[in-house]
């Protein structure tokens, strides 16, 4: 039987003490990516006007016969609408947009004429038809709308009149339908929505020789702009993630019937967090949900599509946005990388649950376009062996620093300070032992 | 008690609340333009249509509307809305009367304009019963100055939300989060709530109430469009000649003291040919000062109907 997927959209399924000239200079050494969050279900929306372009990435994993995924559509979808995409440009926006670690070097405070300037750096089934079927359909209240095979997927448009015969089709239709899914049915059908259904054809899939689901992209005009969620959280376990990327030609996007906050950002952090991004930005993620009574929508990325600082990766070239459904770049654009592009692009992340997000995300364009990026700074201390004023004052103030670096990672992550400190090296006073060595020890390292 | 001083209190509150608590995108020069510049538009148009003192109460009102509600990245664009915002009420008048709440005409004309936004999921529903005791808490100190069509409205909107639930089988969780929200209370208590822009009967301050609210509903669910609650109340401030036309009744007068029934017939003359008007959320404001000029101690009845007749030719 089909297990309808969860997850995403849709399934049924500072204190940085820096001149502020400075302030986006410095190396790109980490980045945290979707990949991180167990859950997480990622979505393109790329809109202007009423257009949308909707990529779902698929990450299902498992039997391919077991997949199946339904969707609220607020029309009927023309197989002209469906493309299949491709994964690579999701992961490009992914990250692209991913909150990033920054690196900065101290400078020999005897030098203070001497600045360096880091350039940025980039790093890193159908059924078949049938008299009988459609006199099941017809005492269901079920209409097929539309049938087509796009790629690898048999796709069916579906209206109907009433959830409970929805329910029942789905499920003589080998449709794992949760419980709770016939009463959010039945608000979208009383909406006037209609359902995308999907599944694999092994065949075509066989033909096309794709081992992994591509990303389902659908094209339509409607004044709704809103993601559906509710479905998915019918049969979920606990909370999930979402990331949206919204491309946009007007500016940032945000969600009207939940508070869209930033990521706090720009903070200066100790620099083994180098090592344990991955586990810093998930954590961070958690505290920040969690110290916002789960209620919000984080920004964690809004930026022109044309230029970024520092690059957590290369930006888009015209083709990639292309084929995210940037549907208003003409192609006369040049197709090398990154150039001047007419998009801006969001990246929200929301962790949900029914409890405190019982409706859909109603999302609309602002005319916003100041840029911000989720951004921690790790500054790397000046070990250089000069004892001038300067340098005695500069090793002086290293254990403020230090603690403030820890306080602010505490504050970001909820980590116990105790266990930060430790992981520093550091004593209860926050010297380090070099820190304390005297001058005569720093010239001879040995 | 001047309500305007209650209602500046709130405002304020609630803009150090956003600021401090709910990460409002707003700095200080946002909040120095608003201000400023509504300040300055209300001494010019003072001078401009010669009225007799500038009060800057109801300007300061409509600038802290402003910094709650109005999001653009242009110092610009935001000191035009000032301008259109307090220059607005002093221009679009209808008999004597303002036809738009001057804070809510701002805001449509602006986002008619582009480049500007009005972010309604700004305030979460955190601190949300917080908000509500204040906003009732307003009306219980500022007498309930008609605040039938703030009842009005509130049970209209509340029981189409409910009711579109009941229809689409919805959990009444949310319309309860859809209800559970400062812009819609700040709308509720201290923008609808204008008594110099709603109906002058309670059958027709009733039926305003309820247009508004199945107007915002449409423009919502219908028509799929954000701000719902603005564009409506504009919109159906426009039918409001209409309906006192229909449903007549008394002019909202300025206060108890200086109300028609309560003044010789000159003063009941002069204010039927001003209709001096009140402040709420950048409430009306040409006529406040009007009050001073028929302060029977320092002026004649005579020269209070001179003024008004000359405030109202002017407008």
């Amino acid at each position: 039987m089909k297990r309808l997927i969860g997850g995403a959209l849709v399934c049924l399924a500072s204190a940085l003490p820096l001149a502020s000239a400075y302030a986006f200079c410095g190396f790109y050494v980490a980045g945290g990516d979707a990949q991180l969050f167990n859950e997480a279900s990622q979505v393109v929306l790329v809109r202007d006007g009423d257009r949308t372009v909707i990529t779902m990435a698929n990450d299902f994993k498992g039997d391919v016969t077991e997949f199946a995924l339904v969707v609220p559509v607020p029309t009927v979808i023309e197989k002209s609408q469906i493309h299949i995409g491709d994964i690579k440009y999701i992961q490009r926006i992914d990250a692209f947009t991913a909150p990033r670690l920054v690196e900065y070097f101290d400078a020999n405070p005897c030098r203070l004429a001497v600045q360096e300037m880091a350039a940025p750096s980039a790093a890193k089934a159908l059924m078949r038809g049938g008299r009988s079927d459609e006199i099941r359909n017809m005492q269901l209240g079920v209409t097929i709308e539309a049938r087509y095979t796009v790629g690898e997927y048999d796709i069916l448009l579906l209206s109907a009149k009433q959830s409970t015969g929805l329910a029942i089709w789905l499920r003589e239709n080998n449709y794992r339908v949760p419980d709770g899914a016939a009463r959010v049915l039945t608000s979208y059908i009383r909406d006037g929505m209609k359902f995308f259904v999907a599944k694999v054809n092994l065949k075509e899939q066989q033909k096309l020789g794709f081992t992994t689901l591509r990303p389902i992209q659908i094209a339509y005009e409607d004044a709704r702009f809103t993601l559906p969620i509710r479905l998915g959280m019918a049969n979920a376990n606990g909370p999930q993630d979402l990331l949206v990327y919204a491309i946009t030609r007007q500016g940032r996007v945000e969600t009207t019937n939940y508070r869209t906050v930033k990521l706090p950002s720009d903070v200066e952090i100790p620099d083994f967090v180098k090592d344990d991004f991955a586990n810093f930005y998930r954590d961070m993620f958690r505290e920040q949900v969690r110290k916002n009574d789960s209620q919000v929508v984080f920004t964690e990325y809004a930026w022109n599509l044309s230029w970024c600082d520092p690059c957590a990766s290369a930006p888009l070239t015209p083709d990639e946005l292309r084929g995210l459904g940037v549907f208003w770049l003409d192609g006369t654009q040049p197709s090398g990388r990154g150039g001047a592009q007419d998009a801006f692009v969001t990246r929200l992340h929301v962790r949900y649950d029914a409890q405190h997000f019982p409706m859909d995300l109603v999302l609309q364009v602002t005319s916003d376009r100041t840029n911000f990026q989720g951004r921690y700074v790790m500054r790397h201390f000046w070990k250089g062996d000069e004892s001038c004023p300067a340098a005695q004052q500069y090793r002086a103030g290293l254990a403020k620093r230090r603690a403030d670096q820890a306080r602010a990672l505490a504050d970001l992550t909820g980590w116990d300070l105790g266990t930060i400190r430790g992981r520093m090296a550091v004593a209860a006073d926050w010297t380090a032992p070099e820190d304390r060595l005297k001058w005569w020890q720093r010239i001879w390292k040995d | 008690m001047d309500p305007r001083l209650y209602q500046i209190a709130s405002l304020s509150t609630l803009l150090v609340f956003g600021v401090a608590r709910l990460d409002f995108q707003i700095d200080a020069l946002t909040i120095a333009i608003a201000l400023g510049v509504t300040q300055l538009t209300q001494l010019a148009c003072t001078r401009i249509w010669r009225l007799p003192a500038f009060d800057p109460k109801s300007a300061l009102i409509s600038g802290l509307g402003l910094c709650l509600l109005l999001r653009t990245n242009s110092p610009w664009l935001l000191t035009l809305a000032a301008v259109i915002t307090i220059a607005g009420k002093f221009v679009i008048r209808w008999r004597g009367k303002h036809v738009f709440n001057p804070t809510n005409f701002s805001l449509v004309v602006m986002m008619l304009l582009g480049g500007v936004w009005v972010s309604p999921g700004q305030w979460g529903s955190i601190a949300f019963y917080g908000f509500l005791v204040a906003c009732l808490g307003g009306l219980v100190v500022s007498r309930a100055a008609r605040s039938d069509v703030t009842y009005a409205f509130l049970g209209s909107y509340t029981g189409i939300l409910f009711g579109r639930a009941l229809w689409l089988g919805l959990p009444f969780t949310i319309p309860l989060h859809q209800l559970e929200n400062g812009a819609f209370l700040i709308f509720t208590f201290f923008m609808i709530s204008d008594p110099k822009t709603t109906p002058d009967s309670r059958a027709g301050r009733m039926v305003f109430a309820f247009l508004v609210a199945a107007g915002a509903t449409f423009i919502q669910f219908g028509l799929h469009r954000t701000n719902g609650l603005l564009w409506a109340l504009a919109a159906f401030a426009m039918t409001v000649p209409l309906i006192d036309r229909f449903l007549p009744g008394k002019r909202y007068g300025w206060g108890r003291t200086s109300t028609p029934e309560h003044r010789a017939p000159a003063h009941r003359l002069a204010v039927a040919l001003a209709r001096p008007s009140r402040a709420h959320f950048g409430w009306s404001v040409p006529g406040a000062s009007l009050s001073n000029a028929l302060a029977p101690s320092r002026t004649t009845a005579a020269d209070a109907v001179f003024r008004a007749v000359r405030e109202r030719s002017c407008s």
